[in-house]
Order: structure tokens, then C-alpha cells, then sequence
């Protein structure tokens, strides 16, 4: 009964946003219903399909939570051992499931625009939730067409198939919310550049209006990112946090983009320029976040990720990417010279600085795209499949990557309009020559160094101390006398920018020191032996049992102490024997710490003689400041969030001076 | 002028990427012919991962099975649990060509997933692999008793690919 319920929310949920999205359409084109009216009608309507999709969403849920095996989603995908956090997180582990979730959160970014924009003028409001309903209709087509999570299968089996074992991770059930929440976001400012194509009309209120949406999905999607490499760090047992995989590549694209587009975006809500890019870019987010679905669900490249392949679901998937983003492109080829070019600036100034970013991160894109469809390109020409390495990926971002790090050291001494290069420039004498000590230090004290290691440390040394050293300037000179007031004159948008931005410092440092000074070794130990590796003593303590509720497992325990032999922690990693589809797992033992991990990930039993202790094989790494990886991407996704608070956006209903805003 | 056909670029560049992803979802995947079946295959000389000497000279007179592996290659996990089970039937040499890795990656990478290679020469520069002519990891290749390429494979080893492998043992009983 409760699938069935589900499956009858979705048809509602379809019906309801087909109708009053092309009811919309077509009245508010030929301005024959008033849009003060269809304005109020549509934010029902995006309630409505939130509320209904909701419903859907809460009945898959039930079915998993109450393993009914019936459903043949539930019966693919769980299992009645699986504990209960794992059954609420495999509801979105499967294809149908995943592209569910995709839905309700596109119908929750809906609901949340008509909530918060009651202000905005009521005809571009109209077009604004029409886009996105009709969004919903093609995605709600999908899902009942090719991907019904809802159906049955009789008779009914007894027990579930399971849930992949590498899902059953805690950050994984946060890992695809968090990330579909950053791609499905990226729908909004879709929505408002496809509104204000159809409109005709481009100024800087629209601008202000997308940026703390597009902010949003980007943090969303920073988040998403960060769970899922901590993931492959924690999980996949051998230490390595990307890789270049065609999965992964899906969310970084989107990312860049994104990034690209809140710099860009900040341009044309400033200073009203580089309108037509942005446009542009808002639609480009978007449709990498339908093609990043397209790769992960239709397995048409291999990738760790892409589970099933099947062809007809993949072109459908395709003919609903290409359709959505081709009447975007259309519109924009066709309406993009009415928006206009908006103002002109300096080749030196704020805007150029920007623009420069704009262009190093579309590059970086490029360069991600091309290698993620490259097998794709060579089988299209005649050769086969194939994967394309980290070795490609690796070499070509750095000398992109870098530069913009260079760029975001000198960006805040730029001024809008025009910047004399000296002022830029000069500040950033300090904060070069510290890190020139700092990269020198590091070569001396650790005895090893590359170009490329010194680059990297440089210039995230660089980004850092540029960065703080602006704020702490901003704030000792400034005129207020309480240290609260010399903070928060300067906005939200200034400290969110100051976070980040160092965020991209600590992330680069992490980056490069793990790269340089990571440590692994092979061990063999018996119980009672102990190991030293860089200063760490380990001793291994022996093995025991230890199941857990849908798996069996063998724990090795081995006592982890400084080089003075004080004790730290015990690190317990685990092989695992899932119950149900008999996989084994590899568990590995972190000691997190802040400026380094030691990694312990546990082998096999060695064959030794009767008498002598028996002896097992593992494995150590020592990843130097691997966590800054981590913590710098949470930095980013925070800045993103601090944005959300600034004051602009709190008082964003009070100043009715642009044609855009009027009062309801 | 210049400005209008930069604005439809990006149109161009969709209906580009469109056709090529359809094309993606049409052909078969693992499917592949080549030049080297039925031809003598190519020497390998190289030292293993650990450090001994490998020539596939001294595998003539069995069938053995190339497998061209890299711990950067995501399609090579899903093909490992395959590998895994050919090795434990121990009925011919896998021989497991690290391609372009590190030898600590690959060393890495083989001690968490299994070893299923009875031996691991390292292809450090590519060089063996563009003598097979493989284009990409992983790629698999069939080696008959006489020194004869039967059978390439690219992509993850799939039922088909052991189908064709169970054809060519039982060819090669039957000649002894």
C-alpha cells in the first residue's frame, strides 16, 4: 500500500507542475491572465510538489526502513540485517532511489525560492518557478518512465540482495544528499538566467538576486565533494583521497563551474559587467550537473561509481540533458545581444582580476572535461575504452591551478574600475618573502623537495599570509573603536571571501605536503614485535573477533606510541566478511592528528610453523597534514555559508530601486 | 559576424558532446579487434615487482594470460574479483603488466585487493604496452602454447571474454 501511496504522490506531483508551469507559460507570453495572480499560484503549486514529493520520498523510506522485500528497490539494494541508519542511507543508494532524492530536493530548491522571493517582480518570479517546475515534469517523466523506484515484484522474496558494503560508511549517508543538494541547487540560477532570457532583461538586481543561490549549491556541493574524498580515504583502505575517477570528475566539473560563476556573478552584481558570461555560466553550471548525473547513471564510461550499465535509461537521461540544456543555449543564442555586454573596466582592476580567474577555472574545466570523455572520444574514432590517469589530470591542473592562487593572494588590494598594478603588487612583497622561508624551512628540515612541492608550498604560504595580512590591515585601520565594530563594518561577504580563500591556502598546503613527505611500508609482524617507522613505534598485539551486526570480522589491535614509547592510541583496523553478498572489506585504523595521520590498513595471516606466534602482513602509511585537504574544503563550503548572512541579502526587500524589485 | 558564431558555440559544442555520448551508449563496450591475433607476441623482458627478472620466453609451451593493470585504473577494480578467482583455479600464469604506475601504488594497490599475478613485471615507461598496442587500462591478452596472441580483451574481463578463454584451453588440451 505505501509504495503504491508513493507512486500516485509522484503522478500528482507531475500533473500538478506540468499543468501550472505550461498554463503559466503560455498566459504570461501572451499577458492574458495578470502575473500578479500566476505568481501566487505558482508558489502554491512549488509547495504543493514539495509537500507531494516529500510524500513519495517518506514512502520509500517506510519501505526500506520496514524491509519490504516486495518492492523490488528494497529487496535490490537492503537487506533485513542491514542496521538502520544503513537502510534510511539505501534508500538513495540505488539508481531509482538516487534519481528520487534528485527530485524532492529539485521540488525543495523550488519551494525555497517561491518562500523567499516573494519581492521579486511578479513576472519574472512567474518565469523564474516555471523553469523550475518544468524542470520537475522532466525529471518526474524519468522517474515514472525508466526508474520507478515503486515497483513490485511478485512474489515477494524473502530477504534483500543488500547494500554495497562500500556504502556502508556513516559519511555515506550524508555523502549523496549533500552533493545532489549542490548540483539540483545549481537549477536556481539556471531558472533565473533562463528567466531573465525570456524576459529580455538583464540588471544588476538579478545578479544579487541568483548570487546567494548559486553561493548556497556551491557550498552544498563543496560539502558533497569533501564527504565523498574522505570517504575514499577512509574506505577504500589504501590511503589515496581522488582519483581522477570519471565519477568524481562529474562533481568537480560542476564545481568549477560554480566557482567560476559566484566571482563572475559578484562582477555583474557590482558593476553590471560581464553579464552575458555569467549568463552563460549559470546555464553551464547547471548543465554540468545533468551531464555529471548522466556519466554516473548511465555507466557509460567505467568508473568504480557507475554500477549498472543500461542503454535505454542512458538515453533517456541523454535526450532530457540535451533538451533541457539545448533550448537554454537557443534562448541564449538567441536573446543574449538584448541582455547586452553591460560596463566596461581597466585592464588592470578588479573586474579583470576576476575575469582572470574566470578564464584559469574554465580552462581547468576544459581540461577536466576533455580527460573525463577522452576514452569516449577515442572509442568514437575507432580505438576502445580506456581510462584516462591521474598522471594527465595532475599535469595539467597544477599550472592552472597555481596561477589562480597567485591571483586570489593579490585580488583583495584590487579596486573596481581600475587598480594601479604597484598597489597590488607591493603588499605582496611580506607575504612572498615568508613564503620563501617557509618552502626553504620545510626543504632543509625534511631533506627533500621538488619544483613542484616548493611551488605549492609557495604559493599556498603566499595566499595565506596575502589574505590575512589584507584583513588584519582592514581591521587595524579602521575607524570604529570596539574590535567587534572594526569586524563587522566590513560585511559578512568580506570575511566569507577572507575564509575561503585561505581555505584554498590550507587545501593546496595539504596537498602538496602529503604528496612530498608521505611515508608507507610493508610490514610483517608477529605478536609481541614491534615496528618503528619515522619516529612511530607500533606494536602488534594480536588478533580477535569481532562481528558486527551484518558482517564478521577479524581485528588486529596494535599499540601506537611516540618515539619516546609514550602510549597514544590503540589502532584496531579490520578485514570484514559482509553476511550477505560475502564481499570482503578492508577497514583501515586512522589516527587523525593535525599535522599528520598514521594509517594502518590490516593484510593477511602469513604462514608461519606450528610453534612460532602467528604472524600477520599490513600495511602503514604516514600522511603528513592530509587532513588540511579536509579542513581547507570545509573553510570554502563555510565561506559560502557566511555569504548567506550578509547583511545585503537580510534588507534585500527594502530598497526597491532597480525595476526588478517591486513591492508585493 | 565573429560575435554571432561565438554565441552559437555553445549550441555547437552540445550537439557535439550529445552526439558523441549517444555514440558512447551504442557501442558495445569490451568489444575490440586487433592486428596482434593471431601473430607471434611480443618479448617481454622486465624486472618484477619484486625485483626479479621476468622473460615471457620461459612461459612458452602453456597458455598464459596478459593482463595490463594500473592502481590509477578504476575499471581495473571491477575486473579484480574476476582475476581473483582465475588465479585461485591456478590453471595457467597471469602475468600482470603494472602499466605507467608508481611501484609503490602498484605494490600498494595489489596488497589491499589480492595479488592474483604469479608474476608482476613493471612497465614503468609504456614501452611493452605499445608493442601489444594497448590503448588502455585494462586490456587483456590470451597467449597460446606456441607464443600465439589468441585474444584481446579491453576493458574489464567479462562471462564472455572466460567463454572464449574456456574455448581456447580446451583447443590447446585437446593438441597435447
Amino acid at each position: 500500500m505505501i509504495a503504491e501511496l508513493g507512486q500516485l504522490s509522484l503522478a500528482l506531483a507531475l500533473a500538478i507542475a506540468l499543468l501550472t508551469s505550461v498554463f503559466s507559460f503560455w498566459h504570461i507570453r501572451r499577458e492574458t491572465l495578470g502575473s500578479h495572480y500566476l505568481s501566487r499560484a505558482l508558489g502554491g503549486s512549488a509547495l504543493l510538489t514539495f509537500l507531494l514529493t516529500g510524500v513519495a520520498y517518506a514512502a520509500l523510506v517506510f519501505s526500506f526502513i520496514s524491509s519490504d522485500f516486495s518492492v523490488r528497490n528494497v529487496a535490490e539494494n537492503s537487506n533485513s540485517a542491514l542496521p538502520i541508519a544503513y537502510r534510511f542511507a539505501a534508500s538513495w543508494g540505488s539508481h531509482e532511489g538516487s534519481l528520487l532524492l534528485w527530485v524532492l530536493m529539485l521540488a525543495g530548491w523550488t519551494a525555497a525560492v517561491a518562500l523567499l522571493s516573494g519581492r521579486l517582480a511578479a513576472g519574472f518570479r512567474v518565469r523564474v518557478l516555471s523553469t523550475l517546475l518544468l524542470l520537475q515534469v522532466a525529471f518526474l517523466l524519468l522517474l515514472l518512465a525508466s526508474s520507478n523506484p515503486f515497483l513490485r515484484i511478485l512474489p515477494a522474496v524473502l530477504e534483500g540482495r543488500d547494500l554495497n558494503p562500500l556504502l556502508q560508511d556513516p559519511v555515506m549517508v550524508i555523502h549523496p544528499p549533500m552533493l545532489y543538494m549542490g548540483y539540483v541547487g545549481f537549477a536556481v540560477s539556471f531558472a533565473f538566467a533562463l528567466a531573465a532570457l525570456l524576459e529580455g532583461r538583464l540588471d544588476p538586481t538579478w545578479a544579487r538576486w541568483s548570487r546567494p543561490w548559486a553561493n548556497a549549491a556551491w557550498s552544498f556541493l563543496t560539502v558533497g565533494i569533501l564527504l565523498g574524498s574522505w570517504w575514499a580515504y577512509t574506505e577504500l583502505g589504501w590511503g589515496g583521497w581522488w582519483f581522477w575517477d570519471p565519477v568524481e570528475n562529474a562533481s568537480f566539473l560542476p564545481w568549477l563551474a560554480g566557482t567560476a560563476l559566484i566571482h563572475s556573478l559578484a562582477v555583474t552584481d557590482k558593476r553590471d559587467a560581464l553579464k552575458s558570461w555569467t549568463v552563460l555560466l549559470s546555464l553551464v553550471a547547471f548543465a554540468l550537473s545533468l551531464l555529471g548525473t548522466f556519466l554516473v547513471r548511465s555507466g557509460v564510461l567505467t568508473s568504480v561509481h557507475a554500477f549498472a550499465t543500461d542503454p535505454t535509461r542512458g538515453i533517456l537521461i541523454l535526450s532530457l540533458l540535451t533538451a533541457v540544456v539545448g533550448v537554454a543555449f537557443v534562448l541564449y543564442a538567441w536573446r543574449t545581444r538584448e541582455v547586452g555586454l553591460g560596463g566596461s573596466f581597466s585592464l588592470v582592476s578588479r573586474e579583470s582580476m576576476l575575469l582572470s580567474n574566470n578564464v584559469l577555472l574554465v580552462c581547468s574545466l576544459a581540461a577536466v572535461l576533455l580527460g573525463t570523455l577522452y576514452p569516449l572520444i577515442v572509442e568514437a574514432f575507432g580505438g576502445e575504452k580506456m581510462s584516462v590517469g591521474p598522471p594527465y589530470f595532475e599535469a595539467v591542473m597544477a599550472p592552472l591551478l597555481l596561477p589562480a592562487a597567485w591571483l586570489m593572494a593579490a585580488a583583495p588590494w584590487s579596486t573596481w574600475k581600475t587598480t594601479r598594478a604597484q598597489s597590488m603588487l607591493r603588499p605582496l612583497v611580506w607575504p612572498l618573502l615568508v613564503s620563501i622561508a617557509v618552502a626553504a624551512g620545510f626543504v632543509v628540515l625534511r631533506g627533500k623537495g621538488s619544483v613542484m612541492m616548493v611551488l605549492g608550498l609557495m604559493s599556498a604560504t603566499l595566499l595565506a599570509t596575502a589574505t590575512l595580512a589584507h584583513a588584519t590591515g582592514r581591521v587595524r585601520l579602521s575607524a570604529q573603536r570596539s574590535l567587534w565594530a572594526r569586524f563587522s563594518v566590513h560585511g559578512m561577504s568580506y570575511w566569507a571571501m577572507i575564509t575561503a580563500h585561505v581555505g584554498i591556502a590550507v587545501f593546496i598546503a595539504g596537498v602538496t605536503l602529503v604528496n612530498t613527505y608521505e611515508v608507507e611500508k610493508d610490514l610483517v609482524m608477529r605478536v609481541g614485535q614491534t615496528e618503528v617507522i619515522e619516529g612511530w613505534q607500533v606494536r602488534f598485539d594480536g588478533v580477535r573477533l569481532a562481528p558486527g551486526a551484518n558482517y564478521d570480522a577479524v581485528q588486529a589491535v596494535f599499540q601506537l606510541a611516540d618515539s619516546s614509547g609514550k602510549f597514544i592510541t590503540n589502532l584496531t583496523p579490520e578485514k570484514r566478511r559482509y553476511l550477505a553478498g560475502g564481499q570482503t572489506m578492508t577497514e583501515a585504523a586512522i589516527r587523525y592528528g593535525w599535522f599528520g595521520d598514521v594509517y594502518l590498513s590490516l593484510g593477511e595471516p602469513m604462514e608461519s610453523s606450528d610453534d612460532a606466534p602467528q604472524a600477520w602482513s599490513a600495511r602503514i602509511y604516514l600522511k603528513p597534514f592530509i587532513g588540511w585537504i579536509w579542513l581547507g574544503c570545509s573553510m570554502m563550503a563555510l565561506g559560502g555559508a557566511m555569504t548567506l548572512f550578509d547583511r545585503r541579502y537580510r534588507v534585500r526587500g527594502k530598497a526597491p530601486a532597480a525595476p526588478i524589485v517591486v513591492t508585493a | 559576424m565573429k560575435r554571432k558564431f561565438l554565441i552559437v558555440l555553445p549550441i555547437l559544442f552540445l550537439v557535439a558532446l550529445a552526439a558523441l555520448l549517444a555514440r558512447g551508449l551504442q557501442s558495445d563496450p569490451r568489444h575490440l579487434e586487433s592486428t596482434r591475433i593471431g601473430r607471434p607476441a611480443p618479448v617481454i623482458v622486465l624486472t618484477t615487482l619484486d625485483g626479479q627478472s621476468f622473460d615471457s620466453r620461459t612461459l612458452t609451451g602453456q597458455v598464459w594470460l596478459l593482463n595490463v593493470f594500473a592502481s590509477w585504473c578504476s575499471a581495473c577494480v571491477i575486473e579484480h574479483p574476476a582475476l581473483l578467482q582465475l588465479a585461485s583455479q591456478q590453471r595457467m600464469p597471469l602475468v600482470g603488466l603494472a602499466y605507467k604506475d608508481k611501484i609503490d601504488d602498484t605494490r600498494g594497490w595489489l596488497f589491499e585487493r589480492g595479488n592474483p599475478y604469479s608474476s608482476v613485471p613493471v612497465d614503468l615507461d609504456g614501452r611493452i604496452g605499445i608493442e601489444y598496442g594497448v590503448y588502455g587500462v585494462p586490456e587483456t591478452f590470451v597467449i597460446d602454447a606456441a607464443g600465439i596472441v589468441r585474444l584481446r580483451h579491453a576493458g574489464p574481463i567479462d562471462n564472455k571474454f572466460l567463454a572464449q578463454l574456456e574455448a581456447i584451453l580446451a583447443e590447446q588440451g585437446e593438441k597435447k
